[in-house]
């Protein structure tokens, strides 16, 4: 069935055909409406769901934590500083092997407040041991949170499908929302090899010591950084599990065939724009004017963020003259983080392209076509202009 | 629960394993052992880092035989929420949520997390042991820390604020359940938890609980030091249900003549040492008012 709606109800909508047990969430702008709608559903009797209103961000991941510990599939969503307030909770449930699905509803991080779109709330996180997926619009929201539940509990790694807050939560499409046969088709139940059960006890993460430790039977268990070597293996494991989702969600729904980056005129260029989230749609105009001018372009979307796809990366570039990473965060003091990414990805490569960064929209500042449209040229005609230090687009003072 | 539980009716079966990592001397480990076995084996624990972390072992060994969720420090009272969540959407009602958290766990940083399910009802009971400082870091103040005390980050002085009156803080919730207990009266608290059972929506019992090496004490006194808590009117144990307040067993007994001077409770420890004579007179007339009041109430 098709429908217009916004990005939020997209994701609500998502969540719901999962069959999700438990909700937990806190209001924040602008993930409100998605929680709200979720509220809707489940005191209408429509989602047969657990929804726990809680007191504060930290509090909304915990009572994921604990729900996901006791065997239910759990889900909340959150932006910028209260993705932050859970930042502890971030890294515990990904040390927990817990698979539980957040929307990341991209904002800007205060202070100064704003509650306006940039990624610089999902990229601080980047390094907890949680798989990132970006949706660039509302479709891919719906598909991308089906998806997650799947993703997170073949590999028991906790999955954020960020949007861009605003551009996608607020504004309305047209989607497709699958059947709910379909879906079911899609996602197993959710049934983990362990949770906490009277009838067989565990006392779920305890302390470790730095060495290994020999259990009551004097079989060694692995220590702290065993455990988490084996959160990094399975997290490089994750890159080919989500192909493998992508391949029978085509099958069971009906739709994908970019799992990793989305490529929009890609084959034969030169210079390829690359970026996260809604603004590959404002791009793919830029390239269509940049084309007319006789510059081969293209741009990829890269959707799946942590694990980064480094390997394709590598390969889908290898004959670039040039990438030109766009983006809506960086690492203060250094480069935009997506950039160092994708100039990590291309060392391996002997020809490797020029790679240059414009960091843009920090706080929703708008991203004016033109302004891309110009940048864009300069990077493809006039490249050695442009140095390694993150260009700034759309500073007005 | 008119029948009270003596050391013949207890039930045999231990749900702690012999052999953990508590200190010798620890009141922790007495009314854990008790506690659990008032729980029974249908529950799930929720504990945050304390001394019970270390006391419940190292992975993978553990010192108790129920399924225990260990959570972070902020989060208890949440995550017991999320707990109830997964078993009501499973239909698995039976089981016993209980978080059982030390006092900084429960007053300071988890104070948002439990006052957030108490005041969404949840069905669960907290247990808080009260050692009265931060003990599993090394005995640094916490907010229920008592006025006068001597801890690593109130050395010299001693502490300078007053005791933070957690129970009064959960009972302002509303909530139909609160009580305090001590772990030198530890029948006294399994008769509190087996209530606390046949009761829905949020418990809370708040446990005094002597820490030989944070108190400064021989291990030997940890009850000897909890009985005078509550036979110098100190500490009482008391119920309060459905917002009806009520002295409980020893306190209840405690003759207000016969009362014993709150003096020979700080003499048994160290950390009281900075107490000067006439801050242990004002703590004494305090204690005397209070009583004169719990006498006002009950005449």
């Amino acid at each position: 069935m098709h429908i217009i709606e916004s990005g939020n109800v997209a994701a609500a909508t998502g969540v719901k055909l999962a069959r999700t047990e438990v909700i937990a969430a806190y209001p924040i702008t602008p993930q409100t409406p998605l929680t709200e709608k979720l509220s809707e559903l489940v005191d209408s009797g429509k989602m047969k769901a657990e929804y726990i209103p809680v007191e504060s961000e930290h509090s909304a991941l915990a009572v994921c934590i604990a729900a996901s510990s006791a065997g239910s599939r759990a889900f909340t969503a959150t932006s910028a500083n209260g993705l932050l307030y859970m930042s502890e909770q971030i890294h515990w449930a990904a040390g927990a092997r817990l698979p539980i699905v957040m929307c990341v509803v991209n904002r800007g991080i205060g202070a100064p407040w704003t509650v306006w779109n940039d990624h610089q709330d999902a990229i601080s996180q980047r390094d907890a041991g949680w798989i990132q997926l970006y949706a660039c619009d509302h479709q891919q929201i719906i598909d991308t949170v089906i998806q997650a539940f799947h993703i997170a509990e073949t590999v028991r790694i906790p999955v954020m499908v960020c949007y861009d807050g605003y551009l996608l939560s607020h504004t309305y499409m047209p989607f497709e929302i699958p059947e709910q046969d379909a879906v079911d088709a899609f996602l197993p139940k959710f049934s983990p090899s362990y949770f906490l059960d009277p009838k067989n006890p565990a006392n779920l993460n305890t302390v470790t010591l730095p060495d290994i430790r020999p259990d009551v039977r004097g079989n060694m268990a692995p220590g702290y950084m065993e455990i988490r070597n084996n959160l990094h293996t399975d997290m490089r494991k994750t890159i080919s599990v989500v192909e493998e989702m992508d391949r029978k969600y085509q099958k069971t729904v009906g739709r994908g065939g970019n799992p990793l980056i989305e490529k929009y005129r890609c084959e034969d260029a030169d210079f390829i724009a690359v970026c996260l989230g809604s603004l590959s749609y404002q791009l793919r105009d830029v390239v269509d004017t940049l084309r007319g001018e006789g510059i081969k372009t293209g741009v990829a979307g890269i959707r799946l963020y942590r694990p980064f796809p480094d390997k394709t990366v590598a390969a889908e570039f290898v004959n670039a003259k040039g990438l030109i990473v766009f983006e809506k965060a960086l690492s203060y003091g250094n480069q935009g983080a997506l950039y160092s990414d994708i100039k990590s990805a291309l060392y391996r490569n002997d020809n490797r392209p020029f790679v240059h960064n414009y960091i843009l929209g920090l706080g929703g500042r708008e991203i004016k076509t033109p302004d891309l449209l110009h940048a864009f040229r300069i990077s493809c005609t006039d490249f050695r202009k442009i140095g390694d230090d993150p260009q700034w687009i759309g500073l007005k003072l | 629960m008119t029948q009270k539980t003596t050391i013949l009716t207890l039930p045999e079966e231990e749900l702690v394993h012999p052999g953990n990592r508590a200190c010798a001397g620890c009141g922790l480990s007495i009314i854990y052992r008790i506690g659990l076995k008032a729980l029974g084996r249908d529950t799930i624990l929720v504990v945050p880092p304390s001394c019970l972390t270390v006391l419940q072992g190292l992975y993978p060994i553990a010192a108790t035989q129920l399924p225990c969720l260990n959570v972070t420090f902020a989060s208890t009272a949440a995550a017991a929420t999320g707990v109830l969540g997964a078993l009501r959407a499973q239909g698995r009602k039976k089981t016993t949520v209980a978080a059982w958290a030390g006092d900084g766990g429960t007053s300071d940083i988890g104070i948002q997390a439990l006052s957030g399910a108490c005041e969404r009802g949840e069905n669960f009971i907290f247990i808080c042991y009260d050692n009265e400082a931060y003990m599993n870091t090394g005995v640094q103040r916490s907010g229920t820390t008592p006025q006068g005390v001597i801890t690593t980050t109130t050395p010299i002085r001693g502490k300078l604020q007053k005791k933070k009156e957690v129970p009064a803080i959960i009972a302002a919730h509303g909530i139909d359940y609160v009580a305090t207990a001590s772990a030198a009266y530890p029948l006294d608290l399994y008769d509190k938890i087996k209530k606390a059972k046949t009761i829905s929506g949020p418990k809370y019992i708040h446990v005094h609980c002597p820490c030989p090496a944070g108190w400064g004490f021989d291990p030997r006194y940890t009850v000897k030091i909890g009985k005078l808590a509550v036979e110098t009117g100190l500490y009482d144990l008391y119920e309060i249900e459905k917002g009806k307040f009520q002295l409980t067993g020893p306190s209840r007994k405690l003759d207000n003549k016969k009362r014993k001077p709150v003096s020979e409770y700080f003499k048994t420890q160290s950390r009281f040492k900075a107490l000067s004579k006439k801050r242990i007179q004002e703590i004494q007339q305090s204690i005397d008012e209070k009583w004169e009041r719990y006498q006002d109430q009950a005449g």
